[in-house]
């Protein structure tokens, strides 16, 4: 069975694709880490699943509902929505900015 | 006399319901060993000032009287530090309460504090928590196993009467074991995850662990059952009374052993195979059974778990709740980017799909033993605790620590582990763990308590053997 290679240039691929900041010192442990486990994961491919289906979920329930009604005791006062937020403006949430202005 | 805080929380509960015992006396007590042990050992992270006044004001609830209950610090209390021993949520303040404790208070349990768990439940040692590690009260040298190490140590300690812990694979049973306490991961499904800080969605199961199966009994009982508001995955049927399965005869039943030929674990099985003789004394019949190898289920539950938590841990960014992303420890970045990559284009089918497959051999496995046994039981973990430290530079420590009860996490079904070796010298134990049917609690639960009352192993029942 061959062995899963992970280089550092993919471990920060996956980092970046997991938005989680890594230095280089870190990309480099991981990656020793992850031929490790991926080594044990690697396992699975000897066994016979031709025949199986996969299971994503155990209880069989299906079709869950509930009603579609708003209610205030189940809702967030604005106060209590940004309660735990580290900068707000004007009642709302401050998200860093994701466009650029095009002549600067 | 002993300090009240040592009683079970069944003794507690009577006395405190005949007025035997007062909530002064009780959290007074509490109080004494808290100051005494919780630096020591790590156990409580945050602690609940209130508890005393909110303790009296449930003096006419009709199940727990103000009783002390340890919670896992990755259940949200509604104004109570939240953290799930992670950095990124050290002033997360939660402004709602999850299922699980707010069906506690109702029922008149008072959450003692939050204690310490491996960051993000994310291992099977607590010694991953970003506030440092736990330690194990049997033995301060060793580790408590995890994640719910805290909430096991609480118990060990009496630092509650007992506590609440989540399982994913072994979160409940492993800490349990190795903290020579009871504990009891339902079915998948049967108690709420509405307010758990997830880690993996398809398996996430909130259990109590304490002092005797008994107390579980008593604390499962407040928290089972139906969330059609918040929890589509939670049994729509009401729960039965779990404390009606105590105290039952064993006669007919029909008991397998399994992974008991494992290498590596020749002395734990050895003194497995050993309490086999109290279950036939007890009528029923035992029997060696063979099981699908649960080095697969490592494989399983490594893709599983780690594909869901990169999905849950997603929307932690550091903008409504926390900080931001690079607060993240190594142990939770490792777990988030192998998901991502487990799951992205070209790797899906790969790892993630024959994961899931794989999954479904593991279910047939158990569907077809459970033919021809009620009940399955093995060790809980491959040993007695393991030392501080251990956990340093093994990627996969929790994994193989956790293997014994992971095919059965990611099949769904109940489990409770039971301690049924005390070591004298070390004063470290080994924990029996008993898996049924999905939805078949009451199976696991009759074994459970039968064993534990006629053995000597249950440190509160039989106080002189530890």
């Amino acid at each position: 069975m061959s062995q899963t290679i992970i280089s550092t240039k993919d471990t920060r691929h996956m980092a970046v694709l997991a938005n989680i900041p890594i230095s280089d010192q870190e990309a480099e442990k991981l990656a020793v880490e992850f031929v490790e486990t991926l080594a044990v994961v690697d396992q699975l491919k000897t066994v016979d699943v031709s025949q199986v289906k996969p299971t994503h979920q155990v209880t069989g329930f299906t079709n869950i509902w509930r009603p579609d009604i708003a209610d205030p005791s189940q809702s967030f006062t604005q106060s209590e929505a940004l309660a735990n937020t580290q900068a707000t403006h004007e009642g709302y949430f401050l998200v860093p900015g994701v466009l650029t202005a095009k002549d600067t | 006399m002993s300090r009240t805080n040592t009683l079970t929380l069944k003794t507690a509960l009577t006395s405190l319901k005949s007025g035997d015992l007062s909530h002064e006396t009780l959290y007074s007590d509490l109080a004494v060993a808290i100051a005494a042990k919780n630096s020591a050992l790590n156990i409580y992270l945050t602690l609940n000032d209130q508890m005393l006044s909110q303790a009296k004001l449930q003096a006419s609830s009709t199940q727990l009287y103000g009783a002390p209950i340890a919670v896992k610090d990755n259940f949200c209390t509604k104004n109570l530090r939240t953290t799930a021993a992670s950095k990124l949520l050290e002033n997360f303040i939660p402004q709602y309460e999850s299922t699980v404790t707010k069906k506690l208070k109702a029922a008149g349990g008072v959450i003692s504090g939050k204690t310490n768990l491996d960051a993000w439940a994310h291992g099977s040692s607590t010694e991953t928590s970003d506030y440092g590690r736990t330690l194990n009260p049997r033995n301060p040298g060793y580790l408590p196993g995890g994640s719910s190490g805290g909430s096991a140590a609480a118990v060990a300690a009496d630092l509650c009467l007992a506590s609440l812990g989540s399982e994913t694979a072994g979160s409940v049973r492993q800490p349990a074991s190795w903290c020579g306490v009871v504990g009891l991961k339902p079915t998948y499904g049967r108690v709420s995850r509405h307010g758990v800080i997830a880690m993996a969605t398809s398996t996430d199961s909130p259990g109590p662990i304490a002092k005797t199966v008994e107390d579980a009994c008593l604390v499962l009982n407040t928290i089972a059952g139906p969330d059609p508001t918040h929890d589509s995955t939670c049994n729509r049927e009401p729960a039965p009374d779990f404390t009606s399965f105590l105290g039952q005869s064993l006669k007919g039943l029909k008991i397998g052993v399994i992974y008991h030929d494992l290498e590596g674990m020749e002395d734990t099985n050895a003194r497995l195979i050993q309490q086999i003789e109290t279950f036939k004394n007890l009528g029923a019949s035992v029997e060696l059974a063979k099981a699908l190898d649960p080095h697969y289920a490592i494989g399983v539950y490594t893709v599983v778990q780690r594909a869901e938590v990169s999905s849950n841990l997603a929307k932690f960014d550091g903008i409504r709740f926390g900080h931001d992303r690079d607060t993240f420890g190594a142990e939770a970045k490792r777990r988030i980017m192998l998901g991502t990559f487990t799951l992205s284009k070209g790797y899906s089918d790969k790892y993630y799909e024959l994961a899931q497959k794989v999954r479904t051999l593991f279910i047939e496995d158990f569907n077809k033993l459970f033919q021809k046994y009620d009940v399955l039981i093995s060790a809980t973990s491959p040993g007695f605790a393991k030392k501080i430290h251990s956990t340093d530079g093994q990627a996969m420590f929790g994994e193989l620590e956790d293997m014994l009860v992971e095919a059965s996490s990611v099949s769904g079904l109940p489990g409770i582990n039971v301690p049924y070796f005390h070591d004298k010298n070390s004063g470290l134990y080994l924990g029996m763990n008993i898996t049924a049917p999905m939805w078949r609690e009451d199976l696991t639960i009759k074994v459970a308590d039968a064993f534990e009352k006629n053995t000597p192993w249950n440190s509160w029942r039989t106080p002189n053997a530890s």
